[in-house]
């Protein structure tokens, strides 16, 4: 790949913040997204994932702190940045008594040159709907529609908030095909997720945000990787011991971490080796407990989510 | 001096850097770098007679918004001059003569008002309001498409129920037409600004009541249909201060007169600003 010289960050945040009422809902938010790149945005609900989206699309006006995208002000230079920049917002933005084709020409008369509209329609599948009104759409089908009028005006920074929210494998996969190509262009996108394998299989940045603020960063194998550390996945019966059964694991080994992540299923993280598994199916024995699946990988990037955002509910 | 106008034009309505870009040809395909070329901005021009288009064929696409906006008004008005639900009196007009001009400013009421807060609202609460913001159509862009999408209907409703009554043997004179133009721009700024306020600051199931509850409390008792001092007691003389009664008599004033009463053009105005001003504080676009 050429290495291109100085590339000028597409979109940089820093000190971000971002109240409703007393709620600081982003705070003190950093983040950097490339060129070329797909930055993807995790985060649990309420993290404060779209708050920081629309202060980058100047929807929103920051309490603190500087946004800049290409370069510019989002709100102030709002003028000069509308043409370089799609959107698609979380709740879609299309009007519900349109047909789906008539919103896509709609939005492409605002660009001296769209994309051509038959190509996007043929690429995102829009055609079997064309002329279906945006309320009898399934949300798939709207999602197809609201991206397609993202990059109808090829931006050169794409913000997708939760782009295959509601779409089935198919679709997503159409979606994927177009983002990697948008990348490949030298598009920046940006977009939050709540698909762990959509950030494992786009994102060539995963920026984890909770409560407001980035609480890890890097490339997916920067966060899956730390250390040797493995994920051991056993299905069993449910409430077993798990105070007990970390010691049987540790006993004669390295310190492995053991939790119910529901009931009946467990995972055991950390160095887990030979010794690990053989420790492991003698204290089922002992217990008289049949593991009815038992596999033993990488850590995945749900896990490193949910170690850093916690299991609970909210 | 023909393209000396052009070009005044031209700078009018497209500020600045815009123009050249209308006729630029298509780039060529962009390398794949940081600084690829993106689509560029439509003219200004292009961008709000889009929204403009768009937003009219919403309004007449749509079945209640069309009956609110085209059948009430004809059926009002079919329904006074034909039969006598209504005894008043005409001050000797024919009642074609009377009740025209009111439901003239009936229909602005539907359009301006009504039909536009009640698709702004939803609009809003859909995200459309937003995401066409983040278009290079801007806010201005979107606002100002709102509001010629609104003279676009009117023209249609004003063609309808105009030849309806011509039909029932109305026949204006041109100076009342002309007169009454004005009187149909100043109402509709009033009411677009209240249709504004009301859908950027309410839910939208709140807008659909209130829309639809406030067109009907001011046709009947708002001096729009029945003219101000028919009205019973206190609100022969509150009428006159709101935007409907206002409007009824700039309507009545101009087809049955030949004057705009320099009153309502006051009220318009004053409620213009009023509403308009609150509208660009409250507005909230999400």
């Amino acid at each position: 790949m050429p290495a291109s010289p100085v590339a000028e960050q597409a979109v940089e945040i820093s000190g971000l913040v971002k109240r409703y009422g007393d709620r600081a809902v982003v705070d003190g938010l950093d983040l950097v997204a490339r060129p070329g790149a797909v930055t993807a945005v995790l985060g649990p609900n309420g993290a404060g994932k779209t708050t920081t989206i629309e202060c980058c699309e100047g929807l929103r006006r920051p309490d603190a702190g500087t946004v800049r995208v290409l370069g510019l002000d989002p709100v102030d230079d709002a003028r000069e940045l509308r043409p370089r920049v799609g959107v698609m917002l979380q709740d879609g933005g299309l009007p519900t008594g349109v047909p789906a084709a008539q919103m896509l020409e709609h939005v492409a008369r605002m660009y001296a040159d769209p994309r051509p509209l038959d190509e996007l329609t043929e690429r995102l599948g829009l055609g079997s709907f064309a002329r279906t009104t945006v309320r009898r759409l399934s949300g798939g089908q709207r999602q197809r529609l609201a991206l397609a009028t993202a990059v109808v005006g090829r931006p050169q920074v794409a913000f997708l908030d939760e782009p295959s929210a509601g779409m089935d494998p198919q679709s997503r996969h159409a979606v994927w095909q177009l983002v990697r190509e948008l990348r490949d262009e030298g598009v920046a996108v940006v977009l939050t997720t709540h698909l762990m394998d959509e950030a494992e299989d786009l994102a060539d940045h995963v920026v984890v945000v909770d409560h407001g603020k980035v609480i890890a960063q890097g490339s997916v194998r920067d966060l899956v990787s730390s250390g040797d550390d493995r994920t051991l996945r056993l299905d069993a019966t449910p409430g077993l011991d798990v105070v007990a059964l970390t010691a049987a694991l540790t006993a004669d080994g390295p310190g492995v971490t053991t939790t119910e992540t529901s009931p009946g299923s467990y995972a055991v993280v950390g160095p887990v080796g030979p010794t690990t598994v053989a420790a492991l199916t003698r204290w089922l024995a002992e217990q008289d407990v049949l593991a009815t699946r038992l596999t033993v990988g990488r850590r995945t990037l749900e896990d490193v989510f949910l170690d850093l955002t916690g299991r609970t509910l909210r | 001096m023909n393209s000396s106008m052009n070009s005044a034009m031209n700078s009018a309505m497209n500020p600045a850097p815009t123009g050249p870009e209308t006729a630029r040809p298509r780039p060529p395909r962009p390398e794949p770098t940081g600084s690829r070329a993106h689509a560029g901005s439509s003219s200004r021009r292009t961008r709000v007679l889009a929204q403009t288009s768009f937003e009219a064929r919403a309004i007449l696409r749509n079945g209640e918004q069309l009956m609110v906006t085209v059948v009430v008004p004809v059926l009002a008005l079919v329904g006074l001059v034909q039969a006598d639900v209504l005894d008043v009196d005409t001050g000797g007009l024919s009642r074609i003569d009377f009740f025209t001009p009111g439901i003239l400013a009936l229909a602005v009421m539907t359009s301006s008002f009504t039909s536009q807060a009640i698709a702004s609202a939803f609009d809003r609460r859909n995200g459309v309001l937003r995401l066409l913001s983040t278009t290079p159509l801007g806010r201005g862009g979107l606002l100002a498409g709102k509001v010629l999408g609104v003279l676009v209907v009117e023209l249609v409703q004003v063609l309808v129920i105009g030849l309806t009554a011509v039909a029932l043997g109305w026949r204006p004179d041109a100076f009342g037409v002309a007169l009454s133009l004005v009187a149909v721009l100043l109402g509709t700024a009033a009411f677009t600004s209240l249709a504004m306020l009301v859908a950027g600051t309410l839910r939208a199931e709140a807008v659909l009541a209130v829309a639809n509850l406030a067109l009907l409390l001011l046709a009947i008792a708002g001096g729009v249909i029945v003219p101000a001092d028919r009205l019973p007691g206190p609100l022969s003389h509150l009428a006159l201060l709101l935007p409907s009664g206002a409007l009824g008599e700039a309507m009545r004033g101009a087809f049955q007169q030949g004057t705009l009463p320099a009153w309502s053009v006051v009220v318009l105005v004053g409620w213009t600003a009023a509403l308009g001003w609150g509208a660009g504080r409250l507005f909230r676009w999400h």
